[in-house]
């Protein structure tokens, strides 16, 4: 499987998505944002970080980049993409998923670990997870508080859209297991071809059982197949 | 324009330091040398006060490869690994303007660290605010908090470790000490050193403002009531130009193009091409037009003066211009030739085609002042409490009161607001003895940790100079790493202040003499004097940061109970020593008598047996005894574990709450399982370290046998409860 990571000036999470990808068995190519071609890719990953500094508004001008119309294009023709943290931020902003991500509600950076729970396991980028099954991942950001409008939210809902929901070690999801202020407690959504996902948690940090855990595995090995 | 003695003094020299001026440049300075001679001799960048002294710490051994003197200090730590660290001072600016002044400090300390080459791995600080009531203390840390998270979380190293603590003594000069550490390989590393004639000087990175401008000048005095309005001089920082900064400047050096390297940091632009002229023994000459500005008609003083972030200054071999414009091109930063090295042994300043100053580089450095202040050495104040006269409590309050104390409460609120965890290599964070850092794609790791004793080195500084060294040292064997070397960061007030002096002279000596006898040599520092507003010094505060090495790693060790009725060990004598304890002050507000005093044998002696235990993977969890005594490490230990734990009352020292608070030094905490215990005792015995058997974990409770019985839950709501409150 052939993967793309894409490297804006400010990216931070550039190499650790980098080196997930390899461990895993991926053919990854990290590109430079000026680039204005893509290579053939399976997928395409857009990291976490601060891209340009997120200085205007988190990811906004990666979304106008010179690179971003070849992501837009390879979405468009069915192309995977994982946007991570900042990555979802900047998916947001060009429109590839619909909703933004807000300040945390308690307005401050947030990083530790918490647990989500997988609401739809039948995706590309979930399949060797377990329906409903609970995760441990970490997070870290300034502006992960989704939000959206009713129709949307509904239509996520009724579509089987969201991915993945903050939940507590019981799987409860409630005000309480809400890290961030998200509407409906979510954590990542897709795209109603569900080609794309994009996550405020940070997969690419559970890959080792040294350093954390390995619950983020199975979204690599699902992209896999 | 004359010089007059106003303005002498509005530059925070004496006279005396102008009259020496004119002799070496036997003229009149003009208005932009005066400025220049100002920024190189303050206290901040000269070390005027504290040279002599500094002289005397170890500074050497086998495994440094760089002691002081350079942007940081470098050791071994094998396979041609080495780690770069430092750490440095933001303490005015931060009083000051909180979220900028704590963000720049650790701007600045990065850019010492990437400037020799390395990546930087990790971030740790020791911050110190006023009491928790005082009306600034919670702004303050808020505002210091963000920026330090603020900045470090957009450039992606993860701030691992740190110490957070109150104190009156610090309500109108908190301290912000941030530490920087780095990887590098050993044979690529990069030092500030100008070699050869006609060499091109460039500079990269940011643009020059105005901001900033006699920022060291500021550090290097007192407060008064118009600090405020010293606002403008502290620096903006820009994180996202300093990881494009970090980049470009690692990709360069990549190959052989640099010959010496500088940041800008104190003193920008002055202090940058003084130290690389100065070091190489060669003059420099700079076009000040040429310098990339962000503000229109900046006068030459005001770019020489300038304190703006993320600058770098860059020597460069022949013919390597092109290909080194392009990597900075490429992360869109500038790169200007500005200058070239020469051979008058100079400083020589051009703007519009006129020298528009010129200074022998000696004058700046070698030169300048150095005085041997007179101090006082600090009389003993013995003075036994006896627990008899005082009001009596239970030993259950007692240590209520110090988990519920903001020094010792649960400091996620502050941690949380870090990226603990980017570049995937952080094995243990915050929180715990020290944090442990895997070397990115081996299997090894580094240990790092900061800490300090404001009331031990106020209360006797020669022992509190020796306490912190050895309280560092513990921190790095209770995770199971082996200390190679500190960096020290020394907090004082008014040099000029013969108590002050004596202070931090004698905290030197007690730091040297910990480091000698535990082979932990001093690579890299910073000193801040002029901490104190009006004639208030603070509390002598030397913070020491530590790293060590965990050569193979297998899984991180830390202080949560692993398992459920593991026995518990107290490695190192208890004698019961309550003055200058946190059982005193917080309970009976008691802070006379001396500190715990520091036997270096029993201290290096145990250190290197638990060492040697954990190495043999015979330790479950391990945990320092520090402040607070037995029952507050045992406590920290039970807050963060399923389990608790259930401890016998001592055998030999009777009285329950000099056992359970008494804060003597070289002693851990080790959870074993009892299986091992016999090999355990026979190596303790076999290598003379006192120990003793003083209980077993168990679920759920934290309980001393006949005396309290709290959950673990209780603890740790009570452990948490100051900052929830925040």
């Amino acid at each position: 499987m052939r993967s793309s990571v894409i490297v804006f000036p400010g990216s931070n999470c550039d190499r650790d998505i980098g080196v997930a990808l390899e461990k895993m068995q991926f053919k990854n190519q990290m590109i430079w944002h000026k680039e204005t071609r893509l290579p053939k890719s399976d997928l395409i990953v857009i990291p976490g970080g601060f891209s340009y500094g997120d200085y205007l508004r988190s990811g906004a001008i990666a979304g106008k980049s010179l690179i971003i119309d070849e992501v837009i294009r390879a979405a468009n023709s069915g192309c995977l993409i994982l946007g991570i943290c900042n990555g979802f931020q900047i998916l947001t902003e060009t429109g590839l998923l619909k909703g933004t991500l807000l300040r945390n509600k308690n307005l401050k950076f947030i990083n530790k670990d918490v647990q989500i729970k997988v609401l739809n396991n039948k995706t590309k980028f979930t399949n060797k997870y377990k329906k409903d099954q609970i995760i441990k991942i970490n997070i870290a950001h300034n502006e992960g508080n989704f939000f959206t409008d009713l129709l949307h939210l509904e239509k996520l809902s009724n579509e089987n859209l969201i991915a993945f929901k903050y939940c507590d070690e019981k799987g409860n999801i409630n005000e309480n297991s809400n890290p961030n202020g998200s509407l409906e407690n979510i954590a990542g959504i897709f795209n109603d071809n569900k080609n794309i996902l994009g996550m405020m948690p940070h997969p690419e940090r559970m890959i080792d059982e040294f350093i954390s855990n390995k619950d983020g595995v199975n979204l690599f090995t699902s992209l896999l197949g | 324009m004359k010089i007059s003695n106003k303005i002498v003094e509005k530059h925070g020299l004496k006279i005396e330091e102008y009259e020496s001026i004119k002799k070496l440049l036997n003229r009149q300075p003009n208005l932009l040398e005066l400025g220049i001679f100002s920024a190189m001799w303050n206290e901040h960048c000269s070390y005027k006060s504290s040279r002599i002294h500094l002289r005397k710490l170890p500074t050497k051994g086998k495994q440094v490869i760089q002691g002081p003197g350079e942007n940081a200090g470098v050791i071994d730590i094998g396979d041609n690994d080495a780690i770069v660290f430092k750490i440095e001072s933001h303490n005015h600016p931060s009083y000051i303007e909180p979220y900028q002044g704590a963000a720049t400090g650790v701007g600045g300390i990065l850019r010492d660290v990437f400037t020799m080459g390395a990546r930087p791995i990790a971030l740790l600080n020791s911050i110190h605010f006023g009491s928790p009531d005082h009306t600034k203390t919670k702004s303050l840390l808020n505002g210091v908090v963000s920026g330090i998270g603020g900045y470090g979380n957009c450039i992606g190293i993860p701030t691992v470790g740190g110490e957070t603590k109150f104190n009156e003594t610090y309500n109108e000069n908190i301290l912000v000490n941030a530490m920087a550490v780095g990887h590098a390989n050993k044979d690529k590393i990069f030092y500030s050193k100008a070699k050869g004639l006609n060499k091109s000087v460039v500079y990269v990175g940011s643009k020059t403002g105005r901001d900033g401008i006699h920022g060291a000048s500021m550090a290097s005095a007192e407060f008064d009531e118009n600090s405020e309005e010293k606002k403008p001089t502290v620096q903006v920082g820009d994180p996202f130009t300093e990881k494009l900064l970090m980049e470009a400047c690692l990709e360069l050096m990549k190959d052989n193009s640099i010959i010496s390297i500088q940041d800008m940091g104190a003193a920008g632009l002055t202090s940058s091409s003084v130290e690389m002229a100065s070091k190489g023994g060669l003059g420099i000459e700079l076009e000040l037009d040429k310098v990339p500005c962000r503000e229109e008609n900046m006068t030459p003083y005001e770019m020489m003066l300038s304190e703006s972030q993320e600058r770098m200054l860059i020597i460069l071999e022949d013919g390597k211009e092109h290909n080194a414009k392009k990597i900075f091109d490429k992360w869109d930063l500038d790169f200007v030739v500005i200058g070239k090295t020469t051979n008058t042994n100079k400083l020589t300043l051009k703007f519009n085609n006129k020298i528009q100053g010129e200074i022998p580089i000696e004058a700046l450095a070698s030169k300048a002042p150095i005085y041997d202040r007179k101090w006082i050495k600090k009389k003993p104040q013995k003075k036994e409490i006896n627990l008899k006269d005082l009001k009596k409590i239970k030993i259950e309050d007692a240590l209520i009161k110090i988990l519920s104390n903001p020094n010792h409460s649960n400091k996620s609120w502050i941690t949380n607001q870090y990226d603990q965890s980017v570049m995937c290599d952080t094995a243990l964070k915050s929180g715990s003895d020290a944090a442990i850092i895997r070397i990115h794609n081996k299997d090894k790791a580094i240990a790092v940790t900061v800490d300090s004793s404001a009331y031990y080195c106020k209360s006797y500084p020669l022992t509190g100079g020796k306490q912190i060294v050895c309280e560092n040292w513990r921190n790095l064997i209770s995770v199971g790493a082996k200390p190679l070397a500190i960096t020290n960061c020394l907090n004082f007030g008014n040099p000029e202040n013969e108590e002050i002096m004596g202070e931090f002279v004698e905290c030197l000596t007690g730091i040297k003499q910990a480091c000698e006898f535990l082979d932990y040599p001093v690579v890299s520092g910073n000193v801040s004097f002029y901490n104190g507003t009006n004639k208030k010094n603070i509390y002598p505060t030397p913070v020491i940061g530590g790293v060590g090495l965990i050569k193979k790693i297998t899984k991180p060790l830390d202080h949560n109970f692993k398992k459920n009725n593991s026995n518990l060990i107290l490695i190192g004598k208890t004698f019961g020593h309550l003055e200058q304890s946190c059982f005193l002050r917080e309970n009976y507000s008691i802070n006379d008598g001396l500190p715990p005093e520091i036997n270096l044998k029993n201290e290096k002696n145990n250190g290197e047996i638990v060492l040697k235990l954990i190495e043999e993977d015979l330790i479950l969890s391990s945990h320092d005894v520090s402040d607070g005594g037995l029952i507050t490490a045992l406590a920290e230990m039970s807050i963060v574990s399923k389990y608790g734990v259930k401890i016998q009352k001592p055998k030999k020292l009777t009285n329950l709450f000099k056992y359970f608070f008494g804060e003597d030094q070289a002693r851990y905490i080790l959870e074993i399982e009892a299986i091992n215990l016999p090999k355990i005792e026979k190596v303790l015995k076999n290598n003379d370290v006192y120990y003793e058997n003083i209980g077993f974990t168990q679920k759920d409770y934290f309980e001393i046998e006949g005396e309290l019985k709290i959950s673990n839950k209780d603890l740790f709501k009570i452990n948490n409860e100051w900052y929830n409150n925040f």
